[in-house]
């Protein structure tokens, strides 16, 4: 990392920035799980969106990102996200593809009839 | 832990060769310098190597002549494993599970990545050592530690894991698993699993770090050796899919050992008697996160072959490769592809048309690269005067060999074929003409390459032309009857295929493949002998033997601590062979006019 | 400079820009995101294969205060951490060690509550991960996550203690590895970010 003792100082005063946005937006997020957005679906999109803003924040101030000039960083973040966009789509692939009681019927639950009892 | 070693590596070394003498631990054991760890990597590997050789041919035997007492050593195995000589089907299946998960985790990938990555890639980019070195011995430790843990299966009571190298769940979650005792071989192979990741992930990080950052001066990453090229790439496999199976490892480990149910769906019965888990779980989560590895596992297997193959051609024929540029970004693709193929290993699990579809479509798109590849390695023996040397006999012998279990496997990769063909012989064949006359042999031929440059000899010529065919020979014999066996409908993972007719109908095909696998394993004396008795007794030979232009030849023979008295400059691409004008028949990369 | 050296280990490459310990830390990183993400990606599929079923809310038996507590003081423990190389960076070992310091406590905090205030509690009301696989996850992911920040303990108390020696021979290259211990560090309270609403909230 490049710079002497002024950076860094410019760069404490992110720190400290950063520190309170992520302290708010924890609160922030505990608050918006209490209300309810429509659909589960929708809670835990906000909830996702919050923490993924939470996480930008701690790779780019803290882990230094914002300056970082080496592009072989970029490219390992780069190659890294589209393989974990593809593990991602495990679920998708096996859940949404058959039907749920196809592949697993879950706790003491009674699987859905089709149609209704 | 050892994910956080990392950050330590061979602090700043400004003392040149005035560091004090280290005693033998440090210096052959506990070396931190990457060609003694190359060196241990090989022999542990081929000894691992020679290990996973014997337990499938005490499989073979049982395939051949099901129920006879194995002649011999028969009586040497106990009645848990095999009462009166004969082999139990619950020892079958263990001889399998670890014959492949020894072949592939501790033979093939340690040798090519560990080995041969190891030793010959810094020395091809002009490097002092790798990025990390001391992460790099720790990576063979862990490696080796690993194979203990997994060898010990064998000895605990129930034996060793016996759920197939791909340990499918529910089977390898309920297997020998009691509440008494759950220290049992199939924990154990989760365990042991546990350290190889490890070490592979530990040591993948130092292999892209070391390409990207310690390339001489003047070493492009267009002016690499096609062999680092493929360590490159091969890497970043390692790097990124194995941690999936990691994770499931544990994930499995808890199922084994905490009752948890990831793997485990509500109901199941076993043995007529219901399990202890809650269930909720999903066998195909299992599937899916095991073969997110083992896909790009399989490329693992072979990209690094390919890359020996590549030296060994363009040496041997004096020419450069045909289509340097076309092999790398085929490389790069096919890495790249590599991540989403994966369920085309799960077609029959009753996955949908869409999904099947998709699979099948980047399987057939990944056939690609490969075949780019291997015409641009063929079309580079055209119009060139070829050296018939060990190393280029082994090199040429892989180009049709991958070819056909290349072409083998594209009936796997489309849903419709593999209905009929999943999970019986044909699989099996396919998979062993690319690893054994594919793998193996390109790490036959990159033995007798690199080997005066290890010892300063070479081996013996006449030894290894009867290594090679006998070998050549030996390995069609093997796997080709199994194409036709499959296609008979003789399944895998079979104890004795003669209680069904249709397996008894083709069970001479499954004899010859056993006579054969002697052949091909008696074929290897002529090697051993050779490996062993060249260190001493080879013909002395100077540090460039084969002429060849890459930097690992610039070295003296063997390369001291620090590889290059003086740090090489690079001014030119690897292969230059036949250069029009030059007063050698070769240009060294590090040569300036 | 003699052969025997390896470059690159405190200057950063001319062409990349980087020292070789930071890029090996982000490709190791890389590394723990495509293993978390397993664990995330199983989360998704067993969730949504249970539907209804799932257990939320109230039914988590999880404390929301606690999670949250747990995720300020991660957090903080980033912050001191961040400190810890800032103030290395500007020549000041006292200050550095003491942020380093500052960071293990913080993160004894943090397992001491997971262990006290919500393993223990779980195991005596028989909430264990054989339970169903809401806890099985539960327990797997966050006891993960855990051997992480104890892994990250031990790197830190490291170089609090013995490591601190570099710092009179070659005090750039001391920073610099505080600076990757600083990355993992961020790492392992991102993870956090992540894990905490999608246990504690949804």
């Amino acid at each position: 990392m490049a710079g002497g003792h002024a950076d860094v100082q410019k760069h404490v005063k992110a720190y400290l920035g950063v520190f309170v946005a992520l302290a708010v937006l924890t609160v922030v997020t505990v608050l918006a799980s209490k209300i309810h957005f429509g659909s589960k679906a929708a809670n835990i999109t906000i909830a996702l969106l919050i923490a993924t803003f939470k996480a930008s924040l701690v790779a780019a101030i803290f882990m230094h990102l914002r300056w970082e000039r080496g592009a072989s960083i970029w490219w390992t973040l780069l190659i890294c996200a589209a393989f974990f966009a593809v593990l991602m789509s495990v679920p998708s692939l096996t859940v949404f593809e058959l039907p749920k009681q196809a592949i697993f019927q879950m706790w003491d639950v009674a699987p859905p009839v089709p149609g209704g009892h | 832990m050892a994910a956080h070693d990392h950050h330590t590596h061979d602090g700043h070394q400004t003392h040149g060769h005035g560091h004090p003498e280290l005693g033998f631990w440090r210096k052959y054991v506990f070396s931190t310098d990457h060609k003694i760890i190359g060196v241990q990597y090989a022999i542990t590997s081929l000894t691992f190597l020679f290990f996973g050789f014997c337990l499938v041919m005490l499989m073979r035997w049982q395939l051949a002549f099901p129920g006879k007492p194995v002649p011999l050593i028969g009586g040497l195995f106990g009645e848990t494993m095999m009462p009166g000589g004969v082999m139990l089907p619950e020892f079958y299946n263990s001889l399998g599970a670890m014959h492949g998960t020894i072949m592939v985790f501790l033979g093939v990938v340690p040798l090519l990545v560990g080995a041969f990555g190891n030793y010959v890639m810094p020395l091809q980019i002009g490097a002092p050592d790798m990025a990390f070195p001391k992460l790099n011995m720790m990576s063979y430790w862990v490696y080796f530690v690993g194979g203990i843990v997994m060898l010990t299966g064998f000895f605990v009571p129930g034996g060793a894991a016996n759920s197939g190298w791909t340990s499918y769940a529910p089977l390898s979650v309920v297997s020998q698993v009691s509440r008494n005792m759950w220290f049992t071989g199939q924990t154990i192979w989760l365990l042991g699993m546990v350290f190889l990741i490890t070490s592979s992930l530990l040591g993948s990080v130092n292999f892209i770090v070391t390409i990207i950052q310690l390339r001489a001066k003047g070493l492009e990453f267009f002016r690499l050796p096609f062999f680092v090229w493929a360590q490159f790439v091969t890497a970043f496999l390692l790097l990124l899919a194995f941690p999936p199976l990691e994770a499931a490892a544990v994930l499995q480990l808890m199922d084994r050992v905490a009752g948890t149910s990831f793997f485990m769906p509500t109901g199941l019965v076993v043995s007529g008697q219901q399990g202890h888990w809650t269930g909720g779980g999903s066998p195909l989560l299992w599937q899916h996160l095991f073969w997110f590895l083992a896909h790009p596992e399989v490329y693992v297997l072979i990209l690094p072959g390919m890359g020996i193959v590549s030296e060994v051609i363009a040496n041997n024929t004096r020419k450069p490769l045909w289509g340097y540029r076309v092999l790398v970004y085929s490389l790069v693709f096919l890495g790249f592809m590599s991540f989403i193929v994966w369920a085309h290993h799960m077609f029959m699990t009753g996955m949908g048309t869409r999904m099947a579809a998709f699979f099948a479509t980047t399987t057939m798109i990944i056939s690609v690269p490969s075949v780019v590849i291997l015409t641009a390695l063929l079309l580079s023996l055209h119009g060139s005067c070829i050296r018939f040397n060990v190393p280029m006999l082994f090199a040429l012998a892989f180009l049709p060999m991958f070819a056909i279990g290349g072409l083998t496997g594209l009936p796997l990769g489309l849903p419709a074929p593999d209905i009929h063909l999943h999970d019986t012989y044909y699989v099996i064949g396919h998979f062993h003409y690319v690893v054994v006359p594919g793998s193996i042999f390109a790490i036959f031929a990159g033995i007798y390459h690199w080997y005066p440059k290890v010892t300063g000899r070479k081996l013996n010529e006449f030894l290894g032309k009867l290594h090679f065919w006998g070998s050549v020979v030996g390995a069609n014999l093997v796997f080709m009857p199994m194409f036709f066996v499959g296609m008979a409908g003789v399944s895998r993972r079979l104890y004795d295929q003669t209680v069904y007719q249709h397996g008894a109908n083709v069970q001479t095909l499954t004899q010859i493949s056993s006579f054969a696998a002697w052949f091909f394993g008696l074929s290897q004396i002529p090697f051993i002998i050779n490996f062993f008795a060249s260190i001493r007794a080879g013909k002395k030979v100077s540090d460039n033997p084969w002429e060849a232009t890459t930097l690992e030849w610039a070295t003296p023979t063997p390369p001291p601590h620090g590889n290059f008295p003086v740090i090489p400059v690079v001014y030119r691409g690897p292969y230059e062979y036949s250069v029009p004008g030059a007063s050698r028949d070769y240009v060294p990369q590090n040569v300036t006019a | 400079m003699s052969s025997a050296a390896l470059p690159y280990t405190v200057e950063p490459h001319p062409l990349t820009g980087v020292y070789s310990g930071k890029l090996g830390t982000w490709l190791f990183l890389a590394s723990e995101v495509m293993l978390f993400g397993a664990l995330f990606s199983s989360y998704v599929l067993l969730r949504v294969g249970a539907g209804d079923a799932w257990p939320s809310g109230e039914a988590t038996h999880l404390s929301v205060p606690i999670g949250t507590f747990n995720t300020l003081v991660l957090i903080v423990s980033s912050v001191t951490m961040v400190m810890a190389w800032a103030s290395l960076k500007m020549g000041n070992l006292a200050k550095g060690r003491m942020f380093l310091a500052l960071t293990i406590a913080l993160a004894l905090v943090f397992i001491v509550v997971k262990l006290l205030l919500e393993y223990i509690p779980k195991f005596r009301g028989h909430h264990l991960p054989s339970t169903n696989t809401f806890y099985a996850l539960y327990f797997t992911m966050t006891g993960l996550h855990a051997l992480h920040i104890i892994g990250g303990i031990v790197v830190i108390g490291y170089f609090l203690f013995p490591g601190a020696a570099l710092w009179r021979t070659d005090p750039e290259y001391y920073t610099n590895r505080i600076e990757c211990t600083g990355l993992y560090w961020h790492f392992v309270d991102l993870v956090w970010i992540f894990l905490f609403p999608v246990l504690y909230l949804t």
